[in-house]
Order: structure tokens, then sequence, then C-alpha cells
């Protein structure tokens, strides 16, 4: 099972390394991890997706509670939240005509096309893993030359009190 | 506000918080702590390895429940300090390891004696600070030691570059302090606690399992009124050992791997657990599977990630298991519960300690475990404190000593670091100079940190050492002979060194016994001894810890002696 979760933490040095530290010594697996400063510089938080039954994320979340730098840690619920990933992503033109035709693809995903040049487009995406993986499986065919991913982040919708 | 250096605000913060001793061993980048130290009121007790210091700090910390401290210098002398951190943790102690560190401009330069020791120590430590401004550390200390003695303890590493210790800074010595993502008074929920006697009542079969939390809290007296109120027997963890007197008739002792033959049967046969402050480590449980499949859970502990866990509880309290305890003595209390003993359970449960009393083999020789450590029993005075090491004779230790007194039994049982016994029984001592204080000792363990008996010795703590010697590594052997064929390796210490000279040489006191009278009258004469005593009983080098189950198998699998 995938899981969403959120975590403010103090923002200080070395925050970043007992948290993922704590998964490594747990063997909790870490799909993917976003950290920021918040609208409070004292905080960060983390974004963090993982996989795991019922029983080993409920067991996340309450070793990440345990932490003393941690101030709160939530599960979001998807469909409750909006969570979206941030993907560059470099693709091979062989030929001229491919060209427009990726960046026709790259139209009907809203992405937004930065470094066009003769043997290769660079192409920034902003989605749901699941419609980044969609992109990612059609322009394939192309050749992807090289990939960067932010990792998910995330926030529940509605107001503070409201989620 | 007053101007002083980082090292001089150390020793007044740690004067504030009540420290009148520290353990440690000073070098290059400790040596502004040690002058200031020098200066305070705060007495230094000088190890011979730091590792030793990290245990004594330890064993202090038990036994009078406030955090004990250490000191060591950067690189090895952290590095040193390691498993003494770890045993600390896996054991819930209290304790303040402040370490020196190279200057903040060396760091990161791979410096003479630097080492990582905040990322070394990370996961085997509650929390760790290493103050960048010596302004800092006032707050630092007092922070350290709520973390360190509140909630579940633990140990807690201040780490201080020299140059911080060095500086001066304008010192602000906080009275109260708050740390927003820690919060350890948790108050238990009472419907949960209800909850919890209904289903105690409810149930055909019931048992308390104590674990070290009842110790840790000092829940003895709570405990005892609830399984006396609900007539309900008693086992505890290895850990728990102790937290409810052994020569009860409720009481059955600890359960595990080596546990007592009637307390693991019983275990098997109960429909209902209480664990109280346990975190049922498989040591303690056999099978986690076969543990909950049979059982109803109620789980207390202060520690709510614990809940869940290794075992799927039906009831969970989440609170101190002290106050969870009192709240519920005075729930049975208001509701007039008050059980007889009169039922079918308790007749099965006092049926079978029979048994087992009467039926459970001894072996014929003359010191056989058993025998020695019922003559110990027997000479030493109950209160007592007991501390063991790691090994045949520990699990010895928890099958044939009974605790008498609550809470003075301690051993490294988490992590089962060999060597933590007598450094510890130095510390406890520390705590406690009115009582006496024994290590039950296997020699490969006292080996790995006899050089304390200089400590013993030099700074008047006189402990006695209960070296139960089979001339190896005994637990190991005894693997070798169950599930190795008796592929014998590794395990052969060859009655090297001899003890009572190894004693002699440390200006303690060293007495061969080799037979359980010389046991009793050795033990008579170290408890008049003005200083530290070994005592050296030659055992039989084959006898096997039973009974015993297996690793990985349930409890019901427990093989008995035959």
């Amino acid at each position: 099972m995938w899981a969403i979760l959120s975590v403010l933490v103090e923002n200080k040095p070395g925050v970043l390394f007992k948290v993922t530290n704590l998964f490594r010594a747990r063997n909790f697996n870490i799909d993917s991890i976003s950290v920021g400063v918040t609208e409070n510089p004292e905080f960060s938080r983390m974004t963090i997706t993982t996989i795991g039954d019922e029983k080993q994320i409920a067991q996340i979340m309450k070793q990440l509670d345990k932490m003393i730098d941690t101030i709160e840690v939530k599960r979001l619920d998807e469909k409750m939240s909006v969570y979206r990933e941030l993907v560059l992503m470099k693709i091979k033109v062989s030929k001229p005509s491919e060209s427009m035709e990726i960046m026709n693809l790259a139209n009907a995903f809203q992405c937004k096309v930065h470094d066009v040049r003769k043997s290769s487009i660079m192409i920034e995406i902003t989605a749901t893993p699941d419609r980044i993986d969609a992109f990612e499986e059609l322009v394939k065919g192309y050749g992807i030359l090289e990939i960067a991913r932010t990792g998910i982040c995330a926030l529940p919708r509605g107001g503070v009190d409201e989620g | 506000m007053e101007k002083m250096s980082g090292a001089r605000s150390l020793m007044v913060a740690l004067e504030k918080e009540g420290v009148e001793l520290v353990f440690g061993l000073p070098g290059g980048a400790n040596l502004p702590m040690y002058d200031e130290l020098y200066k305070s009121n705060i007495r230094h007790i000088l190890v011979r390895h730091e590792q030793s210091a990290a245990h004594m700090a330890d064993g202090f910390g038990r036994v009078s429940r406030r955090p004990g401290v250490c000191f060591a210098t950067s690189g090895p002398g952290a590095t040193n300090i390691v498993t003494g951190i770890a045993t600390a943790q896996a054991d819930s102690a209290p304790m303040i390891a402040v370490t020196g560190q190279v200057p903040s401009k060396m760091i990161g330069r791979d410096a003479f004696q630097e080492s990582d020791i905040i990322g070394i120590s990370n996961p085997i430590v509650k929390y760790a600070f290493q103050p960048q401004d010596p302004a800092e550390i006032p707050e630092i200390v007092k922070k350290a030691f709520y973390i360190s003695s509140t909630g579940r303890p633990g140990p807690v590493l201040i780490d201080i570059p020299k140059d911080v210790q060095q500086n001066e800074a304008e010192m602000n010595f906080p009275e109260n302090i708050k740390i927003r993502g820690y919060h350890p008074w948790v108050d238990p929920d009472i419907r949960e606690i209800e909850r919890a006697i209904e289903m105690l009542l409810s149930a055909e079969r019931p048992i308390i399992l104590a674990g070290g939390g009842v110790i840790i809290s000092g829940a003895f007296a709570e405990l005892q009124s609830i399984a006396e109120l609900l007539m309900i027997p008693v086992v505890t963890t290895f850990k728990g050992k102790g937290s409810f007197p052994e020569n009860h008739p409720l009481s059955l002792g600890p359960i595990g791997m080596h546990g007592h033959a009637e307390a693991n049967k019983m275990m098997v046969e109960a429909d209902c657990v209480l664990a109280a402050g346990s975190r049922f480590s498989d040591r303690s449980v056999g099978t986690f599977e076969e543990f909950e499949k049979r059982l109803k859970i109620i789980h207390m502990d202060v520690d709510p990630a614990e809940i869940g866990k290794n075992q799927t509880t039906n009831v969970a309290v989440v609170g101190d298991v002290k106050a969870s305890l009192r709240i519920m003595v005075k729930m049975l209390i208001q509701k007039a519960i008050k059980k007889n003993g009169d039922y079918p359970w308790l007749k099965r449960v006092k049926e079978t300690k029979e048994y087992f009393k009467e039926n459970l083999k001894i072996p014929d020789h003359p010191l056989a475990a058993a025998k020695v450590l019922r003559k110990l029993r027997e000479v030493l005075p109950h209160q007592s404190i007991v501390t063991t090491e790691v090994g045949q004779h520990q699990m010895w230790a928890s099958l044939f000593f009974d605790v008498i007194q609550p809470g003075t039994f301690f051993s490294s049982t988490g992590l089962g670091t060999m060597g933590w016994g007598f450094p510890a029984a130095i510390g406890a001592k520390a705590a406690k100079p009115g009582v006496p204080v024994l290590d039950i000792a296997g020699e490969g363990s006292f080996n790995m940190t006899e050089n304390s008996l200089a400590v013993s010795v030099l700074d008047n703590l006189p402990v006695i050492v209960f070296v139960m010697n089979n001339f190896s590594l005994g637990m190991v052997a005894q693997w070798q002979r169950t599930f190795y064929n008796r592929r014998m390796i590794g395990i052969d210490l060859k009655n090297c060194p001899d003890y009572v000279k190894v004693a002699e040489a440390y200006g303690a006191q060293g007495i061969r016994a080799q037979s359980v009278e010389e046991v009793g009258n050795a033990v008579k004469t170290a408890l008049k001894s003005d200083v530290a005593t070994v005592i050296d009983i030659p055992i039989d080098p084959e006898e096997d810890v039973l009974p015993f189950v297996a690793p990985g198998t349930p409890l019901k699998d427990m093989i008995l002696p035959s």
C-alpha cells in the first residue's frame, strides 16, 4: 500500500538525516521524499511517500512521531489532498518531425518546454505520479536521455482546521 | 546573566541538575571541561576505559532513576562509549554522555581524534546535542536531563567542540524549558483502563506480564495490589524480573527463552494477558504470531510506538505504567472488586508451580548453577542490588536467583552487553553506597571490563563479583552443543587468568570457592570487606541452561532438563 505522509519538523541541521536514518534502521521504505521550509521558518515540511501494509505504515508514523524534532505527522488521504511531483525530462530527438510530435504531447499534458535543441528537448511536467508515468510511457519510444524528479509534495485540501 | 566559559557553564548546569559525580576519562578535546571539573564540587571517577564509564553511568541511572553522567574525549573516547550508549538505549536507562569534540573549525577536516559521534550515535540515542555557541550550553544541559529522564528514559549525548568549551559568553540558566516536539506525559485513557478491567474479569485464565516499565516507573505497589485484588498470577519479562516479589504466592517468575518452566507453561495456557511496561521482545515471547493468535492482549506502555510494534493488541493504554496501574487500582477499589483465589485457573497455576518445584531436575554436580545461586540468595541480604553480565550465568540468575525486594535486580537485557554488569555494579554502588552490590558474572564477561577493579578499589566503591567460572564462553558452547552437533570453536578460555590473582593484583580481595558451603562463606566474607571481592567459583563447563526455548520457536516448545 502506498501512503503519503506529511511531516512537520524542526528546521534544523541534521533532521533530514535523522528521518532518513530512521527509515533505514527500521527497514521501512522511502518511495520519495521532498523537503522545504514552511510559512514559519522554524519548521520544515517533509512529504514522504512510502510503501507498506497498514501495520507498517502505522508503525512508521509512530516512530516518526516519537522523534523529538518532529512536530506533527499526518497521513494524507489521496482524495482529500492535492499532491504533485515536478519532473524534468530530456527527450531525444532523432529526426526533425519528432520535435513537433513531442511538443504536441507536452501540450496535451500541460508541460512546459524549456530547452529545444536539434537533438533533444527538455520538458517540465508537474502532475500526479500516475499522470507522469503515463507521459513517460508515451515519450519512452523517442528515447529518454535524463530525468530528474522532485518527489511528491502535498497538502490536504481545505483550511487548516477543516483538514 | 553571568559571563563564563562554555566548560564552566557545563559544570554549573550539571550542579544545578544535582549531579554530584561523573564517570570519565580525559583527553585532548575535553581538557577545558576537566579544568572546570577540577574547580567544581563534582566528584570525578576515573575509569580505565570509556565503555566502563558509560556502563557505570547506566548502572547509576537505573538504580537512582536519574541520569548518570559520563565524560569522554573526542574520537576514540567517543567511539568507546558507543556500546555503553546502545546498552542504555536498549534498556531505556537514563544517561547523559558528554563528549569533547575537535574545535569547530576543524570539524569535517578529518582532524586528529575527530569522529562524527553525532552521526555514529544517531540510532542509539534518545537525543543528541552539539552546541555551536557556548551560550547554548545551559539550556542544552537542562533539555538533556529532561529528555533523558522523562517518558521512556534513554541516553542523551552532548558533544561539545573544544572552542565552544573554551569561549566565553553571557550565560542564562533557564528554570523551565519547552520542547515543541516532545510530550512525555500522556494521561492514560480511563475508558481503555475500564475495558482492560472488564477484559480481565471476563477472562477465564488471566495473567499479568510485568516488564521493565514497572521497574523504571517504580510501580511495584500498584502491580502487587492489582495482582492481589484480582488474584491473577504474575509472570515477568527478564527485564521485569524483580518487579514483583519472586517469593509471592502469585509469582511465577520470568517467561522467555530461559524463563521459568511454570511461567512459560502458564503463559501458554492463559487466555488474557495484561502486559505492563513490556515491549514483547522476541526473547520473551518466542514467536509473535503464536502469541497473539491465542491471547487477548492488554498493553500498557509509556511509548506509543510500542503499541502494535511486535504484537497486535486488544486494549492499549498509553501512559506512564505507574499512573495507569494506579488508576486501575483505584477503579477496582471503587467498584469493590476483590476476587478470591479459589477459581480453577489459580488452582491449576498452583499445581503447576508445585509440580515444577518438585520435578525440575537439578544436575548432580556439586556446584550446579541452581545450588550455587540458591546459596547466594540465602546469604545475600534482600535489599542488596544485583547486576549480571551476559551469558549462561545471567540466565541461571533468572532461573535460580529469586528477587525478593522489587527493583533490586538489573541486567543488560536488551542489547546483551558482556562486560556491563561489573561497571554497572560500581555505578549502582555510587548511587546507593549503603547497600551491598553484587555482580553475578561469568568469567568471559568479567574479562571484558575487569580493569574496573582499579576503580572499585581506588574510588572506594566496593562491590562483589560472583564469577561462575566455566572456563568457556558458556552460552555459545551450549548453542554449539545443541545446534551445531558439538563442533566446539572459539569458546575455550582455558582457565586464564587466575581471578584470585587478578583481584589481588588490583588490591582487591580474591576468594576461590569450591563447594556450595565455601560459596556461602565467601559471600559472607565479601559482605564484611572494605574492598571489592572477586569470588571465583569453578562450575561445571558442560552444564546447560535449562529450560530452553529455541530461538524462533513458540514458548510451548520449551525444552526441559531430562
